[in-house]
């Protein structure tokens, strides 16, 4: 089986939909001609033309009004806003106006948009094309967001946010581009969202996280396994719904949870998950902890990036240090 | 071809006296909802379209049953000119069950797809981008999108974005700004840089007019000429309606800040004084109007007894869902 590209499997999703469905539209910054600056979606504008797959001027707030007014009126509109960091110029029309369609009109209809965009740092892109905007949309009822971990599931929950009848704010971690995977399974190419997955099994603590954070979780928990440490890998997948109930599974099994988040503790998604894991399962836990980053903007300099971000190296002692274990002698 | 002084036919004339009686409509509408909010029934607050219905209507008069339009947080009169029926309105801004949005959106923010009102926005600028969008929507299906917004909007982002984006792509879409001189309480000339909102539009190459606000004939005629346009194929148009509101800008505000003299001056172009003297100049009877004029009342007395009569919703039977399925 051939090995499928991230970047690739971000592109072929949005082909597939707007092959099997005439209603999807494809729109963005320089995403159809030039194909987008991550290189995921050259040829799509080629293959459907310009009334279906077009570039846009520099209009964050106008692209999100845009969609979400055609999202109301028949089409499925995807686009992209470049750098999630740009995502503060658009969230007047999906806080208030895509967001909260479905109930106050008292569902007269549905809002199926997505919008994606590229985050995460580790790139030395500095403090402002480097943020993980999910958590800024956390709190708003109505939008879904997803982070996919890998190139099937890149693919698999992009095909699943475009099908969603329902606003969804799609993140693409930047330095997951280049990874390759296997694909999605024939056939069963679609995610719907809202359910984590166990992305490897263990016995002694369960680590949860989302996006690039899940790829350093299953490196640390390779490494760990040498020393005996068995951990289990919760991917999310979804940051909003919040699959709760998967977690509290692990945990039921492990009694140890570590949430891992490129982001600020205050105000992130692990603290409210913790809070939601200790609410429910107090009695099968034995320690819960959150690996986060300071509370400062992302640095720009190498040494800086990279000591603030929470990889996997940062996973191992964190866990080697709260279990009271060493590294394991070679 | 006809003249100023030709006699219209009796077709477009009783179109006329049918505005005429969409004006009074919403007139008495946004009396009614003045007295409900000061007996307690309208809560939060609300904003009265009183003094603009020559826009929404002569607007609307140029649209199709199945074309989109988009309102402002002062929306009442968008809804009713694009159809929404009185009674699901008023009990929308009564909170009840039996509202149109089943009182979860209220005053600001009506929603009614069923009559092509995309929605209504409580943020200003809103229905702008929701005209833009909607009309992306509008162009493969022949249909046109109208956005209303006020001249407070024309300094938002959405405004300048919105326009540009619909030049570039030639969207079947009207921006109809009204233009009542005043962004909340502050007078225009204090925070609109240049005279006409309109003149805007030439930056973006896009067909623009500054048109009378207060009287139907023309607006209709102006919204007619850029409805043809977008449907045409030729993109969108800017129309800049000069108007007055009677109230203030919300229940909260008695509006101190304009003088008696302008408020006068601006009450003798009442819109539906205009349009009654000019339906009765081109041959409609005093009787047919007041005839209308009566209608209207008892529909909008029957309605508000309904909306009065229907129940709270329920917080137990309340079958809220957060997504759609």
């Amino acid at each position: 089986m051939s090995e499928l590209e991230f970047r690739v499997a971000i592109r072929d999703a949005l082909a597939e939909e707007l092959e099997r469905d005439p209603a999807v539209v494809f729109f963005g910054e320089d995403v159809a001609a030039a194909g987008g600056v991550f290189k995921a979606t050259p040829g799509l504008f080629e293959r459907f033309g310009p009334e279906r797959v077009f570039d846009t001027p520099i209009s964050e707030l106008a692209l999100a009004g845009a969609a979400y007014g055609a999202a109301v009126t028949g089409l499925r509109p995807v686009f992209e806003v470049m750098f999630g960091d740009f995502m503060a110029l658009a969230m007047d029309s999906l806080v208030n106006q895509a967001a909260k369609f479905w109930y106050i009109s008292h569902e007269q209809g549905t809002v199926p948009l997505v919008v994606r965009s590229a985050v995460g740092a580790g790139g030395r892109f500095g403090a402002i094309h480097s943020q993980t905007h999910g958590t800024w949309f956390q709190g708003i009822p109505g939008l879904k967001i997803a982070f996919p971990s890998s190139p099937a599931e890149a693919k698999a929950l992009l095909k699943g946010a475009i099908r969603d009848d329902n606003p969804v704010v799609f993140l693409e971690h930047k330095r997951l581009y280049s990874m390759k995977g296997p694909p999605p399974p024939a056939g069963d190419d679609v995610i719907p969202l809202g359910r984590a997955r166990i992305a490897r099994g263990g016995d002694d603590v369960t680590i949860v996280s989302v996006g690039k954070g899940v790829c350093d979780a299953l490196a640390a928990a390779e490494t760990l396994a040498g020393d005996g440490i068995s951990a289990e890998v919760v991917d999310l997948r979804t940051l909003r719904p919040l699959d709760v109930a998967t977690v509290l599974g692990s945990v039921a099994r492990t009694n140890r949870v570590l949430a891992v988040e490129e982001g600020p503790r205050t105000g992130g998604w692990a603290a409210g998950l913790l809070g939601a894991v200790a609410e429910e399962g107090l009695h099968d836990l034995d320690d819960a902890w959150i690996l986060a980053t300071a509370e400062t903007p992302i640095p720009y300099s190498p040494t800086l990036e990279d000591a603030f971000l929470p990889e996997a190296e940062a996973i191992l002692d964190s866990i080697r240090s709260r279990l009271g274990v060493g590294a394991a002698r070679s | 071809m006809s003249t100023p002084t030709a006699r219209p036919p009796a077709q477009a004339l009783d179109a006329y006296l049918a505005g005429y009686g969409r004006m009074r409509l919403i007139r008495e509408f946004e009396a009614a909802m003045h007295r409900l909010f000061l007996r307690g029934e309208v809560h939060g607050t609300t904003h009265l379209y009183a003094g603009q219905e020559a826009v929404a209507v002569g607007v609307c008069m140029a649209l199709a049953s199945e074309d989109y339009v988009a309102g402002t947080y002062r929306g009442h009169g968008h809804a009713l000119a694009k159809g929404t029926p009185p009674e699901p309105l008023i009990a929308e801004m009564l909170g009840r069950a039996t509202g149109v949005c089943g009182g979860r959106a209220g005053s600001m923010n009506v929603i009614d797809l069923a009559h092509g009102l995309v929605g209504c926005y409580g943020i200003v600028g809103g229905a702008i981008a929701a005209a833009l969008g909607a009309g992306l929507s509008a162009k493969r299906q022949g249909r046109v999108a109208v956005g209303f917004f006020g001249d407070g909007a024309a300094n938002q982002a959405y405004f300048h974005e919105c326009l540009n984006l619909a030049a570039v792509q030639r969207v079947p879409v009207v921006f109809v700004c009204e233009n009542n001189l005043y962004a909340e309480f502050t007078p225009m000339a204090q925070g609109t840089a240049g005279a006409d909102i309109a003149a805007r539009a030439g930056a973006y190459a896009m067909p623009a007019a500054v048109v009378d606000g207060n009287d139907l004939w023309a607006v209709r005629a102006a919204a007619a000429e850029a409805v043809t346009r977008a449907r045409g194929g030729e993109g969108p148009t800017l129309l800049e309606c000069r108007t007055y509101r009677h109230y203030g800008h919300s229940k909260s505000d008695p509006a101190p800040y304009r003088s008696q003299e302008e408020v006068e001056r601006w009450l003798e172009r009442d819109p539906l004084t205009l349009a009654r003297k000019r339906l009765e100049r081109e041959g409609v009877t005093g009787e047919q109007i007041d005839a209308v004029e009566q209608a209207i009342t008892a529909e909008l007395e029957q309605a508000v007894a309904h909306a009065l009569a229907a129940p709270y919703p329920d917080p137990a039977a309340d079958a809220a869902t957060e997504y759609a399925p």
